[in-house]
């Protein structure tokens, strides 16, 4: 890999990381409001999968969905601003954190009822199989989401009739509060999918370059038309399920083991506020992007001033994004009511004539 | 007498519904070890062990399922749902199974299951999370739903409704879960279907049910200001509806306002309307009302959010003008 791609797959790392931790922030300084579903910890696996997906893949996610969207190209302004409810927000205030949509970078969602996005997929590499196009439907899920039957009858559908799709499990091994070996029978969730005939294998989803190479193999074979592909990808949030969840369920010598992956202690500094603390991730060590930065360096790609650059870099950004959201006006009713206008067309009109 | 958060009402129910009965479980998402995202179920898994008290995966139509196999078995399951919002996977076992079982297997067997879920709108949780369901499942024959509104009845309506033979939902609200106030659990329970007069007043009825009666009582108290004296009606249970009550009270104030957090169109209001209109015709002063959510999936934004469900300000005005005191005709 070269030098560029490595210094992007970091870049977008870092500014998913300092995303999130904003966004932290904005939800315990009131700005933000609702359930607010954060990312630490799991950058790997959205980094990996979409620097391997091309422009014209389509991505299907989950209501943690906010770096999916980042890393597919939505401006992080317009992703604050709907996290925000402003008219500026990529879903114009009407979706929310859980709700991100951009038709033309191909995002088709984030879906905030859990099992929801194996048949969107399904429907999308459908239409792609049925145009006879060189494209790929990316699918995100976690761990929970495969016991539910949509996860059952969509594998086999898009199995039965070879569909595009890459299945992406986020195993970060909880449902909220229920760890995966009580929710689940099989715990190594890639052999349910071997259940059906399609090829599958689980990847470290701390490690960035292994899922890389793992999904830019997968979307090979699903553009050459062999069929569904699926990647259990291992991986732990840091926080809780939630901005709402203390996760107190959770022994701390577990979320230590995840976070000292390695030895460095360089995450400390981007993880603050809520869950964990500062002190708490201090005395953990390193985690994805430490791992990730060290090994950068190793290589001779980057330096540590380089890496310093790429911080304050992405911190600009975020910063930038946070205030664009904060000047953003909010909509207001007739702006919700023009968006169901082509829906309800009738009662619309009966509305606004009040 | 206790002054008691509505989920723990509840949580008083269930143990002591499970204390009296080991046909009593429960299980759900994170019922067990989390305790309830709500803390219903806080302290039960402990108490009761795991084959009472069971955390479920993501399978809320095969869980919800199985509470209807495991009932007509004779167990009295408690099946909570997250949220409503979930239900819609499980409206299979609840419409196809639980309600037409007792039915089809000409009384064969009888439905002794409750499900626990709140509905409802939180505070800006998208509008996948915000809907209020209520209207799906009320013209369901075979369901029975009651909608505590007070701690008390929480208590009460959930232990009622595990002892029912039939097929029951408790549909719980959001944001009622850390309300408080006072619980007597030896006081004598009204029927589990009978509405309660929160408040009476002869000008004019306002019916309403679940998070709704504490808006309807707020403006109740600002219209008495004003000297326009207001009955609240806590329905209490949608399914059945206790008319008598209903009509009664209308004939007296010759005035009635129904008051929904659901969507206007088709809902529980519709209902309302249309059966007090037909028993109450002759004696109405003015067409019966509504104030109910608008007709729109709920949008994030706070403020949109607001004001696409009923406020106390909405029922004050509602109230003024079909009494004609402002902007009416009288
Ligand atoms: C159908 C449905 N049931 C329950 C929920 C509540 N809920 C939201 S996220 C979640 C856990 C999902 O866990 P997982 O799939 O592992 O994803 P993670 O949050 O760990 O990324 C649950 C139970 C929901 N949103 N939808
Ligand atoms: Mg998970």
């Amino acid at each position: 890999m070269d030098r560029l791609q490595m210094r992007a797959m970091l870049w977008d790392m870092l500014r998913a990381r300092a995303f999130e931790e904003a966004a932290a922030q904005g939800y315990a300084q009131g700005q933000i409001a609702g359930f607010l579903h954060l990312y630490p910890g799991e950058e790997a696996v959205a980094v990996g999968v979409l620097h391997a997906a091309e422009p014209g893949d389509y991505v299907v996610s989950t209501y943690r969905e906010h770096v999916h969207a980042l890393v597919r190209g939505i401006p992080a302004r317009e992703i604050m601003a709907e996290l925000q409810g402003k008219i500026t927000g990529i879903s114009k205030g009407m979706g929310g954190s859980m709700h991100l949509f951009d038709a033309s970078r191909r995002f088709l969602g984030g879906y905030a009822i859990v099992g929801e996005t194996f048949p969107i997929a399904l429907g999308a590499a459908y239409a792609v199989a049925y145009r006879r196009l060189p494209e790929a439907v990316i699918c995100f899920f976690g761990d929970g989401a495969v016991n539910q039957g949509t996860f059952h009858e969509s594998l086999n559908m898009a199995a039965l009739w070879k569909l595009p799709i890459l299945f992406i499990c986020e195993n970060n091994h909880y449902q909220i509060g229920t760890e995966i070996h009580r929710h689940s029978a099989v715990t190594e969730v890639y052999k349910r999918a071997c259940g059906y005939g399609i090829p599958a294998e689980k990847v470290d989803g701390m490690d960035v370059l292994a899922v890389h190479a793992a999904a830019r193999k997968a979307l090979e074979r699903v553009r050459s038309g062999d069929g569904p592909q699926f990647l259990e990808l291992e991986t732990y949030r840091y926080r809780g399920h939630s901005m709402a969840d203390p996760a107190s369920y959770r022994p701390n010598v577990e979320l230590n083991a995840y976070q000292a992956n390695d030895p460095i202690a360089a995450a400390i500094h981007e993880a603050e506020s809520a869950y964990p603390s500062p002190e708490a991730m201090a005395a953990a060590g390193a985690d994805c992007i430490s791992h990730f930065s060290d090994h950068c360096c190793q290589e001779g790609h980057l330096d540590e001033a380089e890496i310093t650059r790429l911080r304050q870099e992405v911190q600009t950004e975020v910063d930038d994004a946070v205030r664009f959201a904060q000047q953003s006006a909010e909509p207001d009713m007739q702006d919700a009511w023009s968006i169901f206008h082509h829906n309800r067309r009738y009662e619309v009109l009966m509305e606004t004539a009040q | 007498m206790n002054e008691l958060f509505y989920w723990q009402a509840l949580n008083r129910a269930m143990d002591a519904e499970m204390a009296a009965d080991e046909s009593v479980i429960t299980l759900g998402e994170d019922v067990g070890l989390y305790g309830g995202t709500y803390r219903v179920t806080e302290g039960l898994m402990a108490k009761y062990g795991e084959w009472r008290v069971r955390d479920t995966p993501i399978s809320e139509n095969s869980f919800t399922g199985l509470g209807v196999g495991a009932a007509m078995l004779g167990l009295r399951p408690v099946v909570e749902i997250m949220t409503i919002n979930f239900a819609l996977f499980a409206t299979d076992a609840i419409i196809n199974m639980a309600a037409k079982i007792p039915f089809m297997s000409g009384g064969q067997f009888p439905m002794p299951l409750t499900i626990r879920m709140p509905g409802g709108i939180a505070r800006q949780l998208g509008a996948q999370h915000s809907q209020r369901l209520e209207h799906t499942l009320m013209n369901v024959p075979g369901l029975r739903i009651a909608v505590p509104a007070t701690p008390q009845d929480a208590y009460w309506q959930l232990r009622q409704a595990i002892h029912s033979d039939d097929a029951l939902i408790v549909l719980e609200h959001e944001l009622l879960y850390f309300t408080k106030d006072h619980v007597d659990e030896a006081a004598v329970a009204p029927p589990i279907h009978q509405a309660l007069l929160r408040r009476q007043g002869r000008d004019i009825t306002c019916i309403a049910y679940s998070r709704m009666v504490m808006l309807a009582l707020e403006a109740a108290d600002i219209l008495a200001k004003e000297g326009i004296a207001m009955t609240v009606i806590d329905l209490r249970s949608l399914a059945p509806i206790d008319w008598d009550t209903c009509v009664q009270s209308v004939q007296q104030t010759h005035h009635c306002l129904i008051v929904e957090e659901d969507c206007r169109f088709a809902g529980a209001g519709a209902e309302l309307s249309a059966t007090l209109q037909e028993r109450c015709f002759y004696f109405l002063d003015r067409p019966i009302q509504r104030v109910a959510g608008l007709d729109i999936p709920t949008p994030f934004n706070g403020k949109l959010e607001a004001a696409s469900i009923p406020r106390t300000a909405d029922i004050i005005t509602a109230a003024r003008q079909m009494l004609g005191t402002q902007g009416g005709q009288s």
